[in-house]
């Protein structure tokens, strides 16, 4: 919220600079997220009182003298048409820094240094300026916007800097507001934190107004949904003058960006940023039937706002209406049927309460915000509104610019607008904090804050404002007594009072760490994906239609289209993944994830969803293959102590026949493949990929804690190595299982050579395993071993055919 | 044999004969193989020496005996001295045939590295593990409820303007802060309760300094007398452990619909301490973290009594700190999984 400092001024005393005024409002909750002087690009700029002044023959220019004060008498040559001798005018200096114009003397194009030059062949030593030319509009100060030099007042001293003169030495302040200060959306809203914060006294402003004996007859007011307007606040003036706002006024709005309109709109502006309180005022000519009925809109109801859009409304929207249609969209923007008009005669002005969801989520459906309703949605209270209609009317008598009629209706529901009792303990208080603040201090602080503090013993009796409603229990007090206090004044401790507890990872998070680990052990670095991805994501692994894959959980409001589904896989991230990679050039890589998938029980969800640990692997480059890949994975299996079985299967995304089931002790576990070539060149994808995904969370019954130690084998292993022939189309997980069963003291069976060639047959081929034989608690002799081999032999050439090779 | 001179002839022909064998030789392998052949027990001149003792009588039996040995010694003695001999070259030559270029690059052994995310999150639960934290980690979808209501944010509290939330239904969304993990501890469990809860948020924002997904981790504590005070020990202590010795807090007043009073946590800044640099915008204070005392509403709608027990809270944004420590200038980049960046991160 921007706030002039000057504006701030007319409220609370402020005799710091502005940097201790921000470092004050820092420590009290306000942030100054940015502070600048109005006149911050505008330097070395002085009043020049011009001496002489010639026209220089055949040129719209002159050549002047003129006093610069300190700087002497300068010769200066001006094309403006008002420059005259005897009068006064801005004088940039050499080195000034000032606003260049375009050609229409109007357009602001960045800022410019003076320097020594020359027209005409003249020399020319500094610039005698306009009121654009040193950042001033016609609202900021009067006679600003003409078209030639700015004429300043003829008590200006010579030579004096010409920023206070302007207003130019001005400060804005842009303050972050918390959301639980909905009283502080206002300039002296802060006026008030500041009196506290400096101790210094806070002027109101006026409220005063008389009212004439004008009455419109008749008039009344309706409130049908008073849940969501609690107070409605309507007032008649008549004998309206619409004129432009006084200087003062139009100098404030422009201060903080607003266009000044007119009198009565400007009145509603200047509200709306002095207290906090958004008004409205309808031109009373245009409402029909001598009422105001505030209702939720009918289904498809429509309106015409000030910005001459049409809006369609609905039960969830609420309207004033006239008699008979609606004139304003409530806290949002008025009606067009209704806006003041330069013709205006009479209007009815409106300060209201309307409850702050209702605005908000009126104004996000309906994509119209506006200062009122963000206000609103930030929530505005009732002693404001009441306030804030007796400003009003003050200000139609203090612009002269309508009568002030007793024609006033307050419909609201009961809420009270004086201040309300809180009691606390200052004890409670100072256990929030951790430190005993001094009682004098507590009271002082409270005292600042308009809270009338009474201590007895313990107790301390509030009268809380009805503006802070934020204010309920002991922990507020707490919060406004150190804020006010200096948190500074908190010292570190170290729970003193509270019980040791053990803390540290659980189990599945240190496995996991573990897991984590192991795959970085294994070269693969760790990624993170986002929790979503695009509906085209299921098309990329050319998932079938009915794949449970698909049944996936939207995201109703998604930024965009690729980030509205919750995950149901990996795989779609990780090859794009390698995709961008490869695309910067990238040829080599392991990546892996560990995430959730979301697995809905019905959608539109009614309960939780399951959000299942998932790991996928990515590698890609030259040197890798199916089975360096199949060793990463491995790596979790071994992690994990447990073993993984692969069976060939297919995928649609994966290699017809480089593609494999993960299984553990016979439950399917994941899958792992060559991503199949159509893909890799859809993505311009440059080297062979694989990827492999493993359902973490099935393993879950595999996490172990403490491991015990296995005293070695008390006699040496015997190992044989056992190479047979086979058919073609017999794998090798089928022999290796069958050599596993043969015999129950085998601890590790090892493929260590494949061979297929002409001497074996066309349809043959032979694999050569060693096989270890651990013993047990007793000695393993050559022969025993010899009879366990043979038993296998016999087995392998029943089920397989599979032969020794000679 | 008849006598010793005899023999004395023998052995000294012997010796000749071996010395003029192993001039010859070149090689410890050729070395090897002549003296299998001299000290084979069957064939062998000096190894058949022995099986001729029976025919050597008995009274010259001692005598022979020895000299033989001291054949024996002397032959072996000079096989070891030639063998060693040629060893020596032999190694020399293969040493030297053997010679490399130890400035040609090494054989890649390829370790990868965990997000920085991880590190920092493992950091950060190393840190408050050892201060008896225990870790608890939530869904991200989450209700409305636990999300916004029980944090003390009901459906017409403005402070759900704050963040931008993605809904999945009229009662569920994408969390988004961890301190909806707050509520399931308080609900489940009763004080004593430490615990820090990390894990993924969603904000609908996505622009060159936000990400719609990123990390917080949120820590609660509840316990009898626990205060402000205490928030601002603990987190000093934090800050001092993560950033370094000397660092240290600055709380100012903020708001958070869920604490009360809520702060802003700032850190000296561990770059330039305090002086003012670029990373802390010449202020000397970094923003790290939003904390504050337990609102008793939430201990409340807990079934936990404030008048007994009370409470800090405190959210910390891991990529936040991830960037202000590795100096990573876009948040973005933490999410595309750039070889570039996951492997420059060693921790």
């Amino acid at each position: 919220m921007l706030v002039p400092l000057s504006w701030l001024k007319e409220y609370v005393d402020i005799n710091i600079s502005v940097d201790e005024l921000e470092e004050k409002l820092f420590s009290c909750g306000f942030e100054v997220e940015e502070k600048y002087e109005v006149g911050h690009d505008i330097s070395k700029v002085v009043v020049g009182y011009v001496e002489e002044c010639e026209p220089i023959p055949d040129t719209h220019l002159h050549l002047c003298k003129v006093n610069a004060g300190e700087a002497g008498v300068l010769q200066i040559c001006c094309g403006a048409d008002n420059v005259r001798a005897g009068g006064k005018f801005p004088l940039a200096l050499i080195g000034a820094t000032v606003y260049a114009t375009a050609k229409d003397h109007k357009t602001v194009e960045g800022v410019m240094t003076i320097g020594q030059g020359k027209l005409r062949g003249y020399d020319s030593f500094g610039m005698l300026c306009s009121g654009v030319e040193i950042g001033l509009t016609e609202d900021m100060y009067e006679g600003a916007g003409y078209n030639g030099l700015l004429v300043l007042p003829d008590d200006a001293v010579t030579g004096a800097d010409v920023k206070p003169i302007v207003g130019l030495d001005d400060w804005i302040f842009d303050i972050a507001i918390t959301a639980n200060r909905p009283d502080c959306q206002s300039i002296f809203g802060i006026a008030r934190e500041v009196a506290a914060v400096l101790g210094t006294k806070l002027h109101e402003p006026a409220l005063d107004y008389t009212e004439t004996e004008v009455k419109k007859e008749g008039f009344a007011v309706k409130v049908a949904a008073p849940d969501i307007c609690p107070r409605y606040i309507g007032h008649y003036v008549y004998d309206v003058k619409i004129a432009p706002s006084p200087a003062w006024m139009r100098r404030r709005l422009a201060l903080i960006g607003q266009t000044p309109i007119s009198n009565l709109v400007d009145i509603t502006n200047y509200i709306l940023n002095e207290l906090g309180q958004p008004m409205h005022a309808f031109d009373y000519a245009y409402l029909e039937g001598d009422q105001i009925n505030v209702r939720r809109a009918e289904d498809g109801e429509k309106i015409v706002t000030l910005d001459e859009k049409e809006l369609t409304l609905n039960s969830s929207n609420l309207v004033i209406c006239d008699g008979v249609k609606p004139v304003a969209l409530a806290g949002i923007m008025g009606g067009l049927n209704s806006e003041i008009l330069d013709s205006t005669t009479e209007v009815l002005f409106e300060a209201a309460k309307f409850a702050r969801d209702n605005i908000r989520k009126s104004s996000r459906a309906l994509g119209k915000a506006s200062d009122s309703s963000a206000r609103f949605s930030k929530g505005v209270d009732e002693y404001t509104t009441v306030m804030a209609m007796k400003r009003a009317l003050h200000l139609i008598e203090e612009l002269d610019c309508g009568k002030v009629s007793s024609t006033h209706v307050d419909t609201n529901t009961g809420n009270t607008i004086e201040a309300s009792e809180l009691k606390v303990s200052v004890n409670k208080v100072n256990g929030v904090l951790g430190i005993t603040v001094p009682t004098d201090d507590i009271l002082r602080i409270l005292k600042g804050l308009a809270f009338d503090p009474v201590l007895e013993g313990d107790e301390l009796t509030l009268r809380v404002p009805a503006y802070r409603e934020d204010m309920e229990s002991y922990q507020d007090v707490a919060e406004e007594v150190i804020r006010m206090y200096g948190y500074d004044h908190v010292k570190g401790t170290f729970m003193p009072t509270a019980e040791v507890t053990l803390g540290g990872y659980n189990l599945e998070q240190k496995t996991e760490l573990k897991i984590k680990r192991a795959l970085c052990a294994a070269g693969a670095s760790e990624g993170v994906h986002y929790s979503f991805f695009s509906p085209s994501s299921l098309d990329l692994i050319g998932l079938p239609e009915d794949a449970w894959e698909r049944k996936a959980i939207r995201i109703m409001n998604p930024i965009n289209e690729d980030l509205s589904l919750m995950r149901t896989t990996l795989a779609p991230q990780m090859i794009q993944a390698m995709q961008r990679n490869q695309k910067k050039g990238i040829l080599e890589g392991r990546i892996y994830e560990l995430g959730n998938i979301f697995v809905p029980g019905s959608l539109p969800l009614t309960e939780y969803p399951e959000e299942l640990e998932t790991i996928c692997i990515g590698c890609f480059g030259e040197d890798e293959d199916f089975f360096s890949v199949k060793g990463v994975v491995e790596v979790v299996a071994d992690t994990l102590g447990t073993e993984f079985e692969y069976e060939a299967s297919q995928k649609p995304f994966l290699h017809p026949y480089r593609t494999a089931k993960i299984l553990c002790n016979g439950e399917e576990v994941g899958y792992m493949g060559q991503i199949k070539y159509e893909l890799i060149d859809e993505l311009d994808m440059r080297v062979d990929s694989f990827i492999a995904q493993i359902d973490l969370y099935k393993l879950k019954k595999y996490y172990a804690g403490e491991q015990t130690f296995i005293p070695l084998p008390r006699f040496p292993e015997e190992k044989r190595d056992l190479c047979f022939v086979m058919d073609k189309n017999i794998t090798c997980a089928q022999i290796e299982k069958e050599i596993k069963n043969s015999c129950e003291l085998i601890t590790d069976v090892k493929l260590f050579d494949v061979y297929e060639g002409m001497q074996l047959g066309m349809d043959k081929k032979s694999m050569a395993f060693t096989v270890v034989y651990t013993p047990g608690e007793e000695e393993l002799t050559s022969d025993k071993v010899d009879g366990y081999v043979s038993g296998l032999l016999e087995t392998l050439k029943d089920k397989y055919g599979a032969v020794l090779r000679s | 044999m008849a006598d010793l001179n005899e023999l004395s002839e023998k052995l000294s022909s012997i010796k000749a004969e071996i010395k003029a064998e192993l001039e010859k030789k070149e090689t410890s392998k050729s070395v090897f193989e002549y003296r299998k052949t001299i000290f084979d027990s069957k064939t062998g001149k000096i190894g058949s020496l022995m099986r001729e003792m029976g025919k050597i009588p008995n009274e010259m039996k001692a005598e022979y005996g020895k000299r033989v040995n001291e054949m024996k010694a002397w032959a072996q003695d000079m096989f070891e001295e030639m063998d060693e001999k040629f060893r020596k070259e032999e190694m020399k030559h293969r040493y030297e045939s053997e010679k490399l270029d130890v400035t040609m690059p090494a054989r890649e052994i390829k370790i990868g590295y965990l997000h920085p995310n991880t590190l920092i999150r493992n950091r950060i639960v190393d840190i408050f593990g050892s201060m008896g934290f225990e870790i608890y980690e939530g869904t991200e979808i989450e209700t409305d409820y636990y999300n916004f209501t029980a944090l003390n944010t009901p459906d017409d509290h403005p402070a759900r303007d704050m963040q931008d939330t993605f809904y999945l239904s009229d009662k569920f969304l994408l969390r988004t802060q961890t301190s909806a993990g707050q509520i399931h501890v308080m609900e489940a469990k009763k004080p004593p309760i430490k615990i820090i809860s990390p894990g993924k948020v969603f904000r609908s924002d996505d622009d060159a300094t936000h990400s719609p997904m990123f990390s917080q981790m949120e820590g609660l504590v509840v316990d009898k007398g626990i205060t402000l005070c205490d928030l601002k020990g603990m987190l000093d202590e934090f800050v001092r452990r993560i950033f370094g010795e000397g660092t240290s807090t600055r709380l100012r007043p903020s708001y958070f619909p869920f604490t009360e009073p809520s702060v802003e946590v700032d850190v000296s800044c561990f770059q330039c301490h305090g002086k003012g640099c670029k990373l802390c915008k010449g202020t000397g204070w970094i923003e790290v973290l939003g904390a504050g005392v337990v609102n008793k509403k939430v201990l409340e709608g807990c079934g936990i009594d404030p008048d007994v027990y009370s409470g800090f809270a405190f959210g910390i944004g891991i990529e936040r700190i991830a960037m202000l420590k590795y100096g990573i200038n876009n948040i973005k980049l933490l999410f595309e999984s750039d070889l570039r960046v996951l492997e420059q991160i060693r921790e």
